[in-house]
């Protein structure tokens, strides 16, 4: 009983933690690219969530097609953000960047609350919601869909970054933006880049989630902490340990949800994001690094 | 010196004049807000706009105070004058331990480290149900009494909230002008810098920060003790950006600004009546709009725009 209760807990929470993890890589890669923490990074979530909906809904069009559309239009906001407000800034200090991204962020919820309204939406899920059982424990279709487009999405990234010489222009600009640029980087197209991606991934957790939790205007505030909390246990790194960070973040507060109290449940992410920062604030896996002056 | 003290006394009298002036009584019930707002303002500006260091969770010192207090006066029937200052001891002793950890973050780090505290207030004001009525909130508060006044109606609320938000501010005003305003402009220059010269960097900036969170303990106290009622959505993470917003509109580092930008955002809503939920929308564009456009707020950026516009004739040619 109590076993297949925890099995139960653990399988739901790794597929939030999937999410969670998404969100986080896109925090990271933005942060890498830029030095930048994106507080809007949430809001592509549920434009993700949302504008497959308005697809589906309004354009009348098939799950296949409407997920492409989705993430080119998150994808559109995500560089119209980049060109109108993270640009033209004339004094990008760390406050000044935090302070446009979360105006950012609040005009684009409030743009969302315009034209979706303030009502809850449910998608479809992808392939029905006829539960599976595995030991004890029950999950849905979903769940799978969630945990395979995540390690997809994953194994392309490390392609990307690795393999290519665009992903490698923008590790190299993550390393030294200075050197990056004298060796004929275009580190501003980087910079773009890292929008581009980010908001495409952010739109593509918003989208495999939606049909299990429901979406609306405002999904984006808590979805987007959670994944920064999942990058800062990875230690801003766009890689594995952001991943271990999310599933690690989606299983304790399942099970924590679960096993003491689910008032508390957004509680749990906010207390482990502290003790991180306070006592690892180079992530659970990274090695300390000094500070430069 | 004098400039600033004629300045300061000018502002009062305007303050102490205004309620001739709006005899309705709802004008006196924002001009309320005004004051209480101007208060919290004034305390995120000494540590944003003086100390440089951020906090996206200042609403929750604020319902911090206004939950100790309410909770003092209903469930243990304390005088609301013996619960306010230790509400506030309570919130700035919590601050200080709080503080060493969390201001050895730097810029994001200690964005998010702040809004993640603010939230777990946030739901604390939630959960303890049995202590603060839960989602419902908590009804009840008594008043404020001196002597036979009781402070139960605006304008008395009135002179009450700004007699004591014109003393928060003169003491603001005296601190940015101390050796201690000093040090906390090097600190936010330079933190090494300010350290060799012998700047306690790290303890000034938790003390501080401890100031700041008894300052909006205070208001939390007054705004308690004034509408009677509290629930937890005036102390949310959206509160806590709202005076953000009144903090960069209003100029950082500006105790006059604070006032500024808490008084237009105060009273923007009441002149967007129509425009409900859309106000949201405003304050995320002013927020983008003023740290593009206008990064010193209103304070500064009024004069400035004000040169630009009436004489640019000496400096032809220079855009």
């Amino acid at each position: 009983m109590q076993f297949d209760q925890i099995l139960q807990y653990t399988l739901s929470g790794l597929s939030t933690g999937a999410i969670y993890a998404l969100i986080g890589i896109g925090f990271s890669i933005i942060y890498n690219a830029t030095g930048i923490i994106n507080f809007a990074q949430g809001e592509f979530v549920m434009l993700g969530g949302l504008f497959t909906l308005s697809c589906l809904e309004f354009l009348k069009l098939p799950l296949w097609a409407a997920i492409p559309c989705a993430i080119t239009a998150s994808t559109v906001v995500g560089i119209l953000f980049e060109r109108l407000a993270i640009r033209p800034l004339r004094q990008p200090t760390p406050i000044n960047l935090v302070i446009i991204t979360i105006g950012g962020s609040i005009l684009i919820r409030g743009l969302a609350m315009l034209v979706w309204g303030k009502d809850t939406h449910s998608v479809t899920p992808f392939s029905g919601d006829t539960p599976i059982a595995i030991g004890g424990a029950t999950i849905l279709p979903q769940h799978l869909w969630i945990l395979a487009i995540t390690l997809i999405i994953i194994i392309i990234n490390k392609l990307y970054f690795y393999h290519t010489i665009s992903g490698k222009a923008m590790r190299a600009c993550s390393y030294n933006r200075r050197a990056a640029g004298l060796v004929g980087i275009d580190v501003r197209r980087m910079v773009l880049f890292s929008f581009i991606i980010s908001s495409a991934m952010g739109a593509v957790a918003g989208i495999i989630i939606a049909p299990l939790t429901m979406t609306a205007y405002d999904v984006g505030v808590m979805l987007g902490l959670k994944g920064f909390c999942a990058a800062i246990i990875g230690g801003m790194s766009s890689g594995l340990s952001t991943v271990i960070g999310g599933l690690i973040l989606g299983v304790l507060e399942s099970l924590g949800a679960g096993l003491i109290s689910s008032g508390y449940k957004d509680a749990i992410a906010f207390i482990i994001l502290l003790l991180i920062l306070f006592i690892r604030p180079q992530g659970l896996f990274g090695k300390s690094d000094s500070e430069r002056v | 010196m004098k400039k600033d003290f004629l300045l300061f006394v000018a502002f009062s009298l305007l303050v102490m004049a205004a309620p001739q002036y709006f005899r309705g009584g709802y004008m006196m019930n924002v001009l309320v807000f005004v004051g209480i707002n101007t208060m919290l303002a004034i305390a995120l500006n000494l540590l944003l706009g003086y100390a440089g260091q951020i906090s996206l969770g200042h609403a929750g010192f604020f319902g911090l105070g206004a939950y100790l207090s309410g909770i003092m006066t209903t469930t243990f029937s304390l005088n609301p004058w013996v619960a306010m200052p230790v509400a506030a001891f309570v919130v700035g002793c919590l601050a200080g331990l709080i503080g060493f950890p969390v201001l050895k973050l730097k810029g994001h780090y200690l964005a998010m480290a702040t809004l993640g505290l603010g939230i777990i207030f946030f739901i604390i004001f939630n959960e303890t149900y049995e202590w603060t009525g839960g989602p419902s909130g908590l009804s009840g508060i008594p008043n404020l009494q001196l002597g036979s006044i009781v402070f139960d109606s605006d304008v008395k609320n009135y002179y009450l909230i700004w007699g004591v938000t014109l003393a928060v501010m003169l003491f603001a005003l005296n601190l940015a002008n101390s050796r201690v305003g000093r040090a906390l402009r090097a600190v936010h220059d330079s933190e090494v810098a300010a350290q060799v010269l012998g700047v306690n960097a790290r303890l000034l900036k938790v003390q501080i920060f401890a100031l700041s969170a008894i300052i909006c303990s205070l208001a939390g106290s007054l705004y308690a003790h004034t509408m009677t009622f509290i629930s937890p959505t005036s102390f949310g993470f959206n509160f806590s950006i709202e005076l953000l917003t009144m903090v960069v509109i209003g100029g950082l580092g500006s105790i006059y600004g604070s006032f500024l930008g808490a008084a237009l955002l105060t009273l923007l809503p009441e002149f967007l009546r129509g425009a409900n939920d859309y106000d949201i929308i405003i304050y995320g564009g002013l927020l983008m709009v003023m740290v593009m456009y206008m990064p010193g707020g209103l304070v500064r950026g009024i004069p400035a725009l004000y040169r630009k516009i009436i004489k640019p004739k000496g400096e032809a040619g220079h855009a």
